[in-house]
């Protein structure tokens, strides 16, 4: 008996503007709100509500015995929420069969474990939170952001309580070993590892519409084969893919919509096939063996590295300048500003500035709304740099502010001599707390504006 | 006195310094009783006709076996050349108005094969108006045509005026055609354009267009000099007319500026010839001084990809911004926000845009090894090569308003100076001397 266990991927970033330099200063809205509502709208149409219908209908028809698992990015919810919150509803049918697992990843799907841990928790919190909101799960089975995992990371994970892991089943990391059993992180390995089977899940994702290939047609027939195969090791196959395979990646006109439709049934029905979720996955099998990943990896490119978003100077240059805001970000908590931190760290913007097009040219280029890296780098530069300038003003207003409360209090306290440090204090912890406060409400009027 | 004159581009279609050139020579010379034809490879239909009347070559029909008379076709080598010989466009045009060209160039070949049968017919000709991949082919076809024009033009003109080397050929097929004094322009020279690395085709229609006129006017002494030394045209020949600058109605647009901090601005095509690399490792050394500036580079060119790679690597992406190549009011915006204006040009014949910065009172750095410098006392001058010099002067600029104020008020004074009416009587007198 084999677990095959579906997981899906649903993430849309949010799009920067054209923003020019003469922009600077002047225009602190950097979004391209046109771009993001026609592509969310676009795939909501296209992947998003009819493969979500097509999943509910295979959990009741199945009764049980089909389960899939998702991971939403933070930017993408926010994104139905705005631009198609039938698709939000939709998922949250979904949630209420039972028979769907959310997980938690970063919030903006960003690349933070790869830099700062303590941003990195912060994001995964946020998410954690949302999904709980949203969908009325707690996650206990966590995935970073395009699958990127190492030993480090896995550690991180498990000390924050998570129970099992996603992550790429490379061969450079596997060697002979095969991804079709549950592993464990080196060094906590309380924390257990689902490996992505790359080729069957990228005969799905990328093969199935490719005429060139010799499998081509793909049917239900010969991919439950290829599951059940005697001679294929392993009590776990992962699938795991980008959602807007179906309907997008692979058009509906490629039949991905009906492959899917029957699969489940026909897999079933072999009697050596369960489904489940990554969380009952992880826990229904005992790890094989630690897995020891000392590098980073991920599940892009030929390479499964981190190159495709760290991978030349003009990549590091981005990323650097911007987590040295963080202090500042943290410092102001405003929401306006916390807003953009959000989605300046989406893992897309560095993905745009990639210089290396090798065969997977196509998936780079996907969505991507520029011509060139370099233009990708110089539009990012732009909108950071006003940010830049804007979390500079607001520095230089909470010191005067400081400073002037500082006065005010010695002032006023200098007669009660003793108390001053405990008042000064108190004052700290209620400008604190006022602010903490206003994220809620004034959201909205700062996205608006 | 009448000239017909062969240019390259006119406004508003202009991709460099020439088209600007051109346009203000022309109106200081119609001020000055001088009649103009410009004749260009490609009129668009839509150029300011006022002060030169536009004929479009392309509609200029020429008669096959007339090239067998001066034989200026088969003394030339056809080559291809690639696009960063290529001086006005950027590569992305080059790209797109390459494919146009070489399906011209082929329907042109078998032309030429039929011709060989001894075949007599008029072909209308359909030039690109950009530089191509035969662009050699190119000039040969526009020397044709030029030909054809003189002559159909007899009696209309007194004096053949050409810029640039793309139509010297031209210059010289209307001077055999019509008998009129030859008036050779030079903007640029080879070694200008390519450093050492110079074309050896495009250095032999130089050469012959110089040997061939009557009078070479440079724009500077600079590029005086490079001519007689390099090309070995005697002395006596070669006369200097500085460019001026044009005060027209691009007054000084008002730009709500956005960032606070001082601006030191680059604006050209971003190119080897203009220095752009220079002006980078300048900037990464005042970045480390003084945290209140911010560079940025407008335009576009073969060399942007590196600068961008460089602006990245030294870390100073968040404080050095690339505009991409401006145009219109753009460009009067961007020296309206500028506190410094920098040209650290190679090799640079002239080199009108510090003026116009100046114009808009902007204080201006521009390298020695520019022909500008010749006539500006109110710029700073630095070896192109000299970074330190360069960062120097950007920081005192900045740091010391006096200084820059000064440079700002004296070199509108001095700028103002500079007009196109008194070029173009310098230009006159030239023809006046090779007329007599």
């Amino acid at each position: 008996m084999k677990t095959v266990c579906f997981y899906f991927q649903v993430h849309q970033p949010l799009r920067l503007k054209k923003y020019r330099f003469f922009n600077m200063g002047k225009d602190h809205y950097y979004l391209d709100d046109i771009s993001n509502r026609t592509i969310m709208q676009k795939v909501a149409q296209r992947c998003y509500l009819p493969m979500n219908t097509l999943l509910l209908q295979l959990i009741r028809e199945n009764k049980g015995a089909f389960k899939v698992s998702f991971s939403i990015s933070g930017l993408a919810v926010e994104q139905f929420r705005e631009y198609a919150p039938e698709v939000l509803e939709s998922f949250r049918a979904l949630a209420a069969t039972g028979c769907v697992e959310f997980l938690a990843e970063t919030y903006s799907h960003s690349l933070a474990s790869l830099i700062d841990p303590d941003e990195f928790r912060e994001q995964v919190k946020a998410h954690a939170a949302m999904v709980k909101k949203e969908f009325g799960q707690n996650p206990t089975t966590f995935r970073n952001t395009e699958l990127i995992y190492s030993d480090q990371i896995g550690e991180m994970v498990a000390q924050m309580g998570f129970k099992a892991m996603l992550a790429e089943g490379a061969k450079h990391i596997l060697g002979w070993k095969s991804p079709n059993f549950v592993y464990a992180n080196d060094i906590d390995q309380r924390l257990r590892l689902l490996l992505r089977n790359y080729k069957l899940s990228d005969d799905i994702a990328f093969r199935f519409s490719d005429r060139g290939w010799n499998e081509w047609p793909l049917t239900v027939d010969k991919y439950v084969g290829w599951l059940t195969n005697e001679d294929m090791p392993g009590d776990v196959i992962n699938l795991f893919m980008d959602y807007e395979t179906f309907g997008e990646h692979q058009a509906a006109e490629t039949g991905i919509f009906d492959f899917m439709r029957y699969l489940p049934k026909a897999a079933l029905a072999t009697k050596k096939i369960t489904f489940a979720t990554a969380a009952e996955t992880a826990a229904n099998h005992q790890p094989i063996s630690v897995l020891s990943c000392p590098h980073p990896m991920s599940w892009a490119d030929e390479e499964r590295d981190v190159t495709a978003w760290l991978g030349n100077e003009l990549q590091n240059e981005a990323f650097n300048k911007l987590y040295s805001q963080k202090e500042k970000v943290h410092a102001l908590n405003d929401p306006g500003f916390n807003y953009v931190w959000n989605f300046m760290q989406c893992s897309d913007h560095f993905y745009y500035m990639a210089t290396k097009w090798f065969s997977d040219g196509d998936v780079h280029s996907y969505f991507n709304p520029y011509d060139s890296s370099y233009e990708a780098f110089i539009n990012y530069m732009n909108v950071l740099s006003d940010f830049i300038i804007e979390l500079d003003k607001g520095m230089a207003q909470l010191s005067a502010s400081k400073t002037e409360e500082a006065v005010t209090t010695k002032r006023t306290v200098s007669s009660k001599s003793g108390a001053t440090s405990k008042a000064k204090a108190k004052t700290k912890t209620k400008t604190d707390d006022s602010k903490a406060d206003k994220p809620k409400t004034k959201r909205r009027q700062t996205v608006s504006a | 006195m009448r000239v017909l004159m062969f240019g390259w581009e006119f406004p508003p279609h202009i991709a460099g310094g020439l088209g600007t050139a051109c346009y203000g020579l022309t109106r200081g010379l119609a001020k000055n009783d001088v009649q103009v034809t410009f004749v260009m490879p490609r009129a668009y239909g839509d150029e300011d006709q006022r002060f030169a009347k536009v004929l479009n070559a392309s509609d200029v029909e020429a008669l096959y076996g007339m090239d067998g008379e001066d034989g200026l076709l088969s003394q030339m080598t056809f080559i291809h050349i690639n696009s960063n010989m290529v001086p006005y466009i950027s590569p992305e045009e080059f790209e797109r108005c390459g494919e146009t060209i070489h399906k011209e160039s082929v329907s042109q070949k078998e032309g030429l094969a039929s011709r060989q049968k001894g075949d007599v017919w008029k072909e209308r000709y359909t030039f690109s108006g950009k530089y191509g991949t035969n662009l050699m082919e190119e000039v040969a076809r526009y020397a044709m045509v030029a030909a054809e024009v003189a002559r159909e033009m007899e009696g209309q003109f007194d004096v053949i005026h050409a810029h640039d080397w793309l139509t010297y050929y031209a210059g010289i097929a209307a001077k055999r055609v019509s008998g009129k004094p030859l008036v050779v322009h030079i903007h640029a020279t080879e070694f200008d354009r390519s450093g050492e690395h110079v074309n050896q085709s495009v250095y032999n229609i130089e050469r012959a267009g110089m040997e061939a006129a009557d009078r070479v006017i440079a724009v500077s002494n600079l590029t005086r000099n490079i001519v007689i030394e390099r090309y070995g045209i005697p002395e006596e020949k070669v006369v200097t007319v500085h460019n001026a600058v044009r005060f027209g109605s691009s007054s000084a647009v008002e730009t709500e500026r956005g960032v606070k901090d001082k601006v030191v601005t680059f604006l050209g095509r971003i190119t080897y010839q203009k220095g752009p690399d220079y002006f980078v490792e300048a900037a990464a050394k005042v970045l480390k001084r003084l945290p209140n500036v911010r560079f940025v580079m407008a335009g576009s060119g073969d060399m942007m990809n590196h600068i961008v790679r460089r602006v990245a690597k030294l870390g100073i992406a968040d404080r050095f911004h690339f505009t991409g190549f401006l145009k219109g009011d753009d460009v009067q915006k961007m020296f309206s926000m500028s506190d410094v204006y920098i040209m650290p040009s190679v090799s640079e014949p002239f080199g009108i845009s510090p003026l116009e910065a100046m114009k808009s009172n902007v204080p201006v750095i521009i390298s020695k090894q520019s022909g500008v410098a010749e006539v500006l006392d109110y710029a700073v001058k630095v070896d192109y090569w000299d970074v330190d010099a360069m960062a120097d002067a950007i920081y005192a600029l900045i740091q010391y308003p006096a200084l820059g104020k000064m440079f700002a008020r004296k070199g509108l004074e001095e700028v103002t100076g500079l007009k196109w009416d008194n070029a173009a009587a310098k230009v006159k007198a030239v023809y006046e001397s090779v007329i007599r």
